[in-house]
C-alpha cells in the first residue's frame, strides 16, 4: 500500500496552488484581500482600509467594494473548488519556475447582492458555497460577515461560464 | 432645492472608495447620475487579457445608483443599497473608460428603484447593466 504523503508536502502544494490562482489577479491585491485555507475551505479576508469607504458619515463599507469582496470570494471558491482533484492528484503543479499558465478563471455572467446591515469599519470575512457546477455553467452563493459570523451583513448568489480546459 | 442638489453632489464626490477609483460625476440631476471611472491596471480582473474586474465595475454601478437616488426630487436625503444585481454582457475593452448612467425611475415612502448601464468607447454594447433597490430617507 501506498504511504501517505508527509503533512507538509500536501499542504505546501495547496497553499502554492492557492497563491497562484489569488496572486496573479491585480484587482485582488488592490482590494487588499487574502485567503484564509482549512482543508479545501476557503474564507475570503478583507482587511479595512479607509479607501474602501462608501460613506465617510457614518463611516461604511462601500457597496461595491462589498460587492466585489463577495464577487472574487465566489470565483475563487468556484475555480478552487473546480481544480481541487488535479491540485490534489498533482496534475497541476503550479511551480512559478516552470513557468505554469495559470488556469483561467471562471467568467461572471451575473451576480446579485442582498445589502444586510451597513459595512462596518471593521475586517469582513466571506464564505461561498458552490450550489450547482456543471460543465459549462455553475451558481455560487456566497456570505460576507464581520465580527459575528451568524449575523451576515450580505449575502450573494451569482452565475458563472465555466472556463474551457486547457 | 439647489442646495439639497449641491450637497448631493459634494456627498458623492467625497466618498473615499470613489475618490480611489477616480470616479469624475459627469452628471447628477432629477434622478439621474452618470460617473465615468478610467481605466486602471490595479483593476484588472483577467490578468491575460488586461481586461477590468467586475468587482469594480459594481463599485461604479452602485456609486452611480446611489447618486441617482440622492439626486431624486422625492429622496430627502442620503441613501444606502438594499439590493444590486448586475448582469455582465461582455469584457469591457482594456485601456478605455467604463461610463455608467443610472436613472431612479421609481420611488415609494421608503424605496427607490433604480437601473443602470456601463458601456465603453463603443457605446451601443453595453458591458454591463444593472438593477437595484435602494433606500429613502424621509424628506427635510
Amino acid at each position: 500500500m501506498k504511504r501517505p504523503e508527509p503533512v507538509q508536502i500536501v499542504k505546501q502544494r495547496r497553499d502554492d496552488a492557492l497563491r497562484a490562482l489569488v496572486g496573479g489577479v491585480p484587482y485582488i491585491q488592490y482590494l487588499g484581500m487574502s485567503f484564509d485555507r482549512r482543508g479545501d475551505e476557503l474564507t475570503g479576508v478583507l482587511p479595512f482600509d479607509k479607501k474602501l469607504i462608501g460613506n465617510p458619515l457614518l463611516p461604511a463599507l462601500h457597496g461595491g467594494v462589498t460587492a466585489a469582496f463577495l464577487e472574487v470570494t465566489a470565483v475563487i471558491t468556484l475555480s478552487w473548488s473546480y481544480l481541487w482533484e488535479d491540485i490534489e492528484s498533482g496534475s497541476l503543479d503550479f511551480d512559478p519556475s516552470q513557468g505554469t499558465r495559470l488556469p483561467r478563471l471562471p467568467k461572471t455572467v451575473d451576480f446579485s447582492v442582498d445589502y444586510l446591515r451597513s459595512g462596518l469599519p471593521r475586517d469582513a470575512y466571506a464564505r461561498a458555497r458552490v450550489i450547482r457546477a456543471g460543465r459549462r455553467y455553475a451558481s455560487v452563493h456566497v456570505e460576507g460577515w464581520q465580527d459575528n459570523r451568524d449575523k451576515l451583513f450580505a449575502q450573494a448568489t451569482g452565475h458563472f461560464v465555466m472556463p474551457q480546459r486547457r | 432645492m439647489p442646495d439639497k442638489l449641491k450637497l448631493a453632489r459634494q456627498f458623492i464626490e467625497a466618498i473615499p472608495h470613489a475618490q480611489d477609483l477616480s470616479m469624475t460625476l459627469a452628471k447628477m440631476d432629477a434622478g439621474e447620475a452618470v460617473i465615468t471611472m478610467p481605466y486602471d491596471e490595479r483593476l484588472i480582473g483577467d490578468p491575460e487579457t488586461g481586461v477590468i474586474s467586475g468587482g469594480a465595475v459594481s463599485a461604479l454601478m452602485d456609486t452611480c445608483c446611489g447618486a441617482a437616488v440622492m439626486c431624486h426630487p422625492e429622496n430627502g436625503g442620503g441613501t444606502a443599497t438594499i439590493d444590486l444585481r448586475i448582469d455582465y454582457m461582455r469584457a469591457a475593452t482594456p485601456g478605455q473608460p467604463i461610463t455608467t448612467r443610472a436613472v431612479c425611475y421609481h420611488v415609494t415612502r421608503s424605496v427607490a428603484f433604480v437601473r443602470a448601464t456601463a458601456t465603453d468607447d463603443d457605446t451601443d454594447n453595453p458591458v454591463a447593466t444593472a438593477t437595484g433597490a435602494f433606500t429613502v430617507e424621509g424628506k427635510r
